[in-house]
C-alpha cells in the first residue's frame, strides 16, 4: 500500500453523521447561538489569563515556560498553519509534506523586506509576504499538481527542503546566520508590540485566525468547497462532472500557501530573528500531525489539532528529555481511539432542506432539456 | 446523417497490442435513444471512455454538435454537453445526495474563489439555483426523500439513480448511461427504463450501454452492436434481433455452421 493510500484510508473513513457540538449550536435559535459564539470568542481573547482560573489553570498551565509565551509563539502560529494545511490536505485531499516551505517563504519575505534589504514597515510587508507565498504555491503547484498521491507528497517534501537549504546557502538571505531585527507590528492604541508583553501578539494572531476562519467558511460553503470535496472523494469522477480539477487544486495550493506564509510573517514578526534551522522538515510533519490529529477536513478539528500539538510538549515539560516521548504516546493514543481525529469531518447537514419548497417558476430542468436538445 | 448530435468516425483504440476498438463508426441523432450492446469485453465502456475524453483515441475522431472533441480536457467535454454515469458507481461518498447533484450543476456555474470570498450576488444566485435544480432532479428520479443523506449511506438503487441525477445536473445534450440497470431486479429495470423514456421526453439524447438485450430492445430507437471492438450490427431493435451475426456473438456459432 502506498503512503498516500494509507493516509487516505486512515483519514477518510466514513464521515460521521452523529450530531456534534457544532450541529447542536447550529440548531439553536439565532439569539442563543450568537450569544454562545460571542461568549466563546471572548473567552478565547482572555486566554492569557486562563492559568489564573482554578482547575482550568492547573490543566493548561505550562510548567517552566510562560503560558502567555506558549500561546503567542506556538499555539496561534500552529493553529493558523493547520487551518491553511487543512485546505490542502483535508478539503482537496492533496498530501503536502513540505508545507513548512510556504511558512518559511512568508517569514523570509518579511525578513528581507523589513530588515535585510529594505526597511519597509510591517504593515506593508505582510501583504507582500502573503502574495509571495501564494505565488510560490502556484509556482510549485503548476507543474506538480499533475502528479497524484505519493508522487505529489514526495515533490512537496522536496520543496520544503529546497527552500530551507537554499536559504542556508544564499548570502542575500543571510545564509546560516539568518536575518535579525525583523520589523514588528505597529502599536495599535494601548497594544504595544514589544518584548515585555506577549499579549498584543496573541490578540493580533487570534484576530487573524478569526478572519481566516470567516473566509474559509465562505469558501467551504460554496462551489469552490464542493469542488475540493469532489476532488478529494473521486478526482476522475469530479473531472467528468465538469470540475476543472487542476484549477481548483491549484487554488487550494495557493490559498494554503498564503495562509502558511501569513503564519510565517506572524512568527517572524514576533521572534524578530529567523534562520534556516527554524524551518526543518520535522516542522512539516508536525503541521501535518496537527491536521490529522485534529480531524482531517474539519476546520474546527484543524484548529484544535494545531493548538494541541503546539501546547502539549510544553505542558509535559516536567518530563524533561522524555517529553517528546510522552507527546508521541499521547498522539498514538488519540489516533488509536479517534482515528479520524479529535473532531472528525462531518457529513454536511442540509438545514435548508426542511423548509425547501419548489420554486414558483418552472426551473431549468424541463426548459433547458427541450431547449438544448 | 444530417442531424446527428454525435458522430463517431473510424474510431480505433489500442492498448499496447490489444485493440479494444477497431474502426468503429456510428452516429447518434438528436433526441434518440441509442443502445450500445455487446458481449463482455466487446469495447462498450472503452467507447464511452473515448467519447468522454478519458482515453485519447489511437485513430479516428469524435464530433459533437459539429465540432471535434479531440484535444479537449474531460471537464471541457462535460461542459460542451456530454454527461455520463459509471458502470461501477462513482459518487462522492461522503457528500450528501444534494451536494453530489450540485457538483454536477456547478458545471454551468461561474463563481470562483473571489465571488465566494466576498459572497457575491452571483454566488448566492447560483447556490439557490443549484439547490432548486438538485431538488428538482432528485424529485424527478424519485429519490428526494433522502436528499440530505451521505451518498454512501443510500441504498444501491438510490445510488444508481443519484448518478443519473448528477449527470443530468450538468445540463447535458447527450446523456451516456453505462449499464444503469446493473444489479437491478427485473421490476426495477422496467422502472428505470420508464425513467429513461421520460428523460428523453424532456428533450435529451441518450446513449445507453446495457447488457440485458430484451431490456434494451424495449427502450431504444436504434441499436449498435459491438463484438471484439468491431461493429457487427447497426439498426432498429427488430433488425438487430434477427441479425445472424448478433445471434452468433451472443450465443456462439454451432460447430457445423462454422
Amino acid at each position: 500500500m502506498s503512503l498516500s493510500d494509507a493516509f487516505k484510508e486512515l483519514t477518510s473513513r466514513p464521515a460521521r453523521t452523529v450530531s456534534g457540538v457544532g450541529e447542536r449550536v447550529g440548531d439553536m435559535p439565532r439569539v442563543a447561538r450568537w450569544s454562545l459564539i460571542a461568549l466563546f470568542v471572548v473567552s478565547l481573547y482572555l486566554m492569557p489569563w486562563w492559568p489564573e482560573v482554578p482547575l482550568l489553570g492547573w490543566l493548561v498551565d505550562t510548567p517552566g515556560t510562560s503560558f502567555e509565551g506558549v500561546i503567542t509563539d506556538k499555539v496561534v502560529i500552529y493553529v493558523l498553519v493547520a487551518l491553511g494545511l487543512n485546505v490542502v490536505v483535508g478539503l482537496a485531499g492533496l498530501l503536502d509534506l513540505g508545507y513548512v516551505g510556504f511558512y518559511a517563504v512568508g517569514a523570509y519575505t518579511l525578513g528581507v523586506l523589513s530588515s535585510q534589504h529594505a526597511n519597509l514597515p510591517w504593515l506593508l510587508c505582510v501583504p507582500i509576504a502573503v502574495a509571495v507565498s501564494m505565488i510560490s504555491g502556484v509556482v510549485l503547484g503548476t507543474p506538480t499538481l499533475r502528479l497524484r498521491g505519493d508522487y505529489l507528497a514526495i515533490v512537496t517534501l522536496g520543496f520544503g527542503e529546497i527552500i530551507r537549504i537554499s536559504a542556508n546557502n544564499a548570502d542575500w538571505l543571510g545564509g546560516s546566520r539568518g536575518i535579525s531585527k525583523i520589523a514588528k507590528p505597529p502599536n495599535i492604541g494601548p497594544l504595544k508590540f514589544g518584548i515585555l508583553d506577549a499579549k498584543p501578539y496573541f490578540f493580533l494572531g487570534l484576530t487573524i485566525i478569526i478572519v481566516v476562519v470567516f473566509f474559509l467558511r465562505r469558501l467551504e460553503h460554496s462551489r469552490v468547497g464542493r469542488a475540493w470535496n469532489a476532488v478529494r472523494e473521486d478526482e476522475d469522477a469530479a473531472e467528468l462532472m465538469g470540475v476543472n480539477t487542476f484549477k481548483f487544486k491549484l487554488w487550494a495550493f495557493a490559498i494554503g500557501a498564503a495562509i502558511g506564509g501569513l503564519a510565517g510573517t506572524l512568527y517572524a514578526g514576533k521572534v524578530r530573528f529567523i534562520n534556516p534551522s527554524n524551518f526543518p522538515l520535522q516542522l512539516s510533519i508536525l503541521f501535518l500531525a496537527a491536521v490529522v490529529l485534529g480531524g482531517t477536513g474539519n476546520m474546527w478539528g484543524a484548529i484544535l489539532g494545531g493548538a494541541v500539538v503546539a501546547w502539549m510538549p510544553e505542558r509535559f515539560r516536567n518530563f524533561a528529555d522524555k517529553r517528546v516521548f510522552v507527546f508521541g504516546v499521547a498522539l498514538v493514543l488519540v489516533m488509536v481511539f479517534r482515528p479520524q481525529g479529535l473532531i472528525p469531518r462531518k457529513i454536511r447537514k442540509e438545514r435548508w432542506l426542511a423548509n425547501w419548497k419548489p420554486p414558483q417558476r418552472t426551473p431549468q430542468f424541463g426548459e433547458t432539456g427541450t431547449g438544448r436538445g | 446523417m444530417a442531424d446527428s448530435l454525435l458522430s463517431v468516425d473510424n474510431l480505433t483504440m489500442q492498448f499496447g497490442g490489444v485493440t479494444a476498438l477497431s474502426e468503429v463508426t456510428f452516429d447518434i441523432a438528436r433526441g434518440e435513444i441509442l443502445g450500445l450492446i455487446g458481449p463482455n469485453g466487446a469495447g462498450k465502456t472503452t467507447c464511452f471512455n473515448v467519447i468522454t475524453g478519458v482515453y485519447a483515441a489511437t485513430h479516428g475522431t469524435v464530433t459533437f454538435d459539429g465540432k471535434p472533441l479531440a484535444g479537449l480536457k474531460r471537464f471541457q467535454i462535460t461542459k460542451r454537453g456530454i454527461a455520463r454515469t459509471f458502470q461501477n458507481i462513482r459518487l462522492f461518498p461522503d457528500m450528501t445526495a444534494i451536494e453530489n447533484v450540485m457538483v454536477g450543476a456547478d458545471a454551468n456555474h461561474k463563481t470562483s474563489v473571489g465571488g465566494a470570498l466576498i459572497g457575491s450576488p452571483r454566488h448566492h444566485r447560483e447556490e439557490r439555483e443549484g439547490r432548486d435544480m438538485a431538488m428538482e432532479l432528485l424529485t424527478f428520479m424519485g429519490i428526494a426523500d433522502r436528499a440530505g443523506e451521505a451518498a454512501r449511506n443510500l441504498p444501491y438503487g438510490y445510488q444508481r439513480r443519484l448518478e443519473i441525477a448528477r449527470a443530468l445536473a450538468t445540463n447535458p445534450r447527450l446523456l451516456c448511461l453505462d449499464e444503469p440497470a446493473a444489479g437491478f431486479t427485473p421490476a426495477e429495470k422496467q422502472e428505470l427504463m420508464e425513467l429513461i423514456r421520460r428523460i428523453r421526453a424532456q428533450g435529451y439524447t441518450v446513449l445507453l450501454i446495457e447488457h440485458d438485450v430484451s431490456l434494451v430492445m424495449g427502450v431504444t430507437d436504434r441499436i449498435v452492436v459491438l463484438d471484439f471492438g468491431k461493429i457487427i450490427a447497426n439498426g432498429s431493435p427488430a433488425e438487430v434481433r434477427d441479425n445472424p451475426d448478433v445471434i452468433a456473438a451472443y450465443l456462439g456459432v454451432p460447430d457445423d455452421a462454422a
